[in-house]
């Protein structure tokens, strides 16, 4: 009996290994730009494209950047999400509208609400690759220094924004 | 004669410089990850996100940029993952170490299976009481009685 011990373990450590890696998310890239300044851009505003917003606008708040698009249908399933936290007027919710056409984004959010303070307009997607896009919808959030606090890869959820991103926000305003 | 020698360098020049760039964004292309179809490198896949990284990486090469520098601007905003021969540091040293200490561990294993089988006495072919019954069997001259 005691000769199949070994290779018991073994093959239990292994049989562990894999059910870990089973359940990591793939699509889940550490991003190198948590922790680190927000990457400067100047971008016109998506309903008024004659003014231009900067991060370094915001200094001194805590805040969400929402990378969105008219195009993207995972961005309709955190939206509700984003309307409700705006109603509650947690904390400001900017939105970077990635390679899109403006008409159509205008009436993407006419159709499902607004939940943004306003909306940046990354036509090319420029800005997006600084901020190590790639994926939409992506949502950073940036604390009152301008350093990238968290970043969430796909649609926000309701666990992440309990667990996640609104504790380490109150954290951060204090 | 001038105009002519002038015409055959820029004919030979011109090509050359670009074919070698050409390779440098091809060499590039093939050592970034897409992350979007992350088994496929940024030269092979289709995605959006992938043209508009190529555009980047050609734009570079174009500006003068080194492949060090392109490669160094692409883990800045995307991590080591872009890379697809990840760099040699703390965090990947079981990636890069891991193979050869399992190896190393086999190759003891074995080794010393090895030893203990040559250490171990050979046992006698037969053991006494079985010799003796045998003999009782077969006889002393090992014919049978």
């Amino acid at each position: 009996m005691k000769r199949f011990l070994l290779p018991l373990a073994v093959f239990v450590l292994l049989v562990g290994f894999l059910a870990v890696g089973l359940k990591l998310n793939p699509r889940e890239v550490p991003s190198p730009l948590v922790g680190r300044t927000a990457p400067p851009f100047q971008l016109p505003l998506l309903q008024q494209p004659d003014k231009r917003f900067a991060p370094a606008d915001m200094r001194g708040k805590v805040w969400l950047l929402n990378v969105w698009a008219s195009w993207c249908v995972s961005c309709r399933d955190e939206h509700p999400l984003l309307l409700d936290l705006a109603k509650r007027g947690v904390m400001p919710i900017l939105g970077l509208n990635y390679k899109d056409k403006s008409d159509e984004a205008t009436a993407w959010l006419k159709q499902f609400g607004d939940p943004y303070q306003f909306s940046v307009v990354d036509a090319e997607g420029r800005i997006a690759i600084d901020y190590g896009v790639y994926g939409v919808p992506e949502t950073y959030l940036i604390d009152s220094e301008g350093v990238i606090r968290y970043k969430q890869i796909g649609p926000v959820t309701a666990a992440v924004l309990e667990q996640k991103i609104l504790p380490l926000a109150a954290a951060l305003k204090k | 004669m001038r105009i002519l020698i002038f015409s055959v360098l820029v004919l030979f020049s011109l090509p050359g410089i670009s074919n070698e760039s050409e390779e440098r964004v091809r060499g590039l292309e093939e050592k970034l990850r897409c992350l979007v179809c992350q088994n496929q490198s940024l030269a092979d896949s289709p995605s959006g996100l992938a043209t508009d990284l190529r555009q980047q990486v050609r734009e570079q090469v174009k500006s003068g940029q080194s492949d060090a520098q392109i490669l160094a601007y692409m883990v800045q905003r995307y991590g080591d993952f872009v890379l697809y021969q990840p760099p040699f540091k703390a965090t990947t040293a079981l990636l890069w170490i891991g193979p050869f200490v399992l190896l190393a561990a086999a190759a003891l294993v074995l080794v010393a299976t090895l030893r203990r089988r040559r250490r171990a006495p050979e046992e006698p072919a037969l053991a006494v009481e079985e010799k003796r019954l045998v003999e009782r069997v077969l006889g002393q001259d090992g014919k049978p009685q």
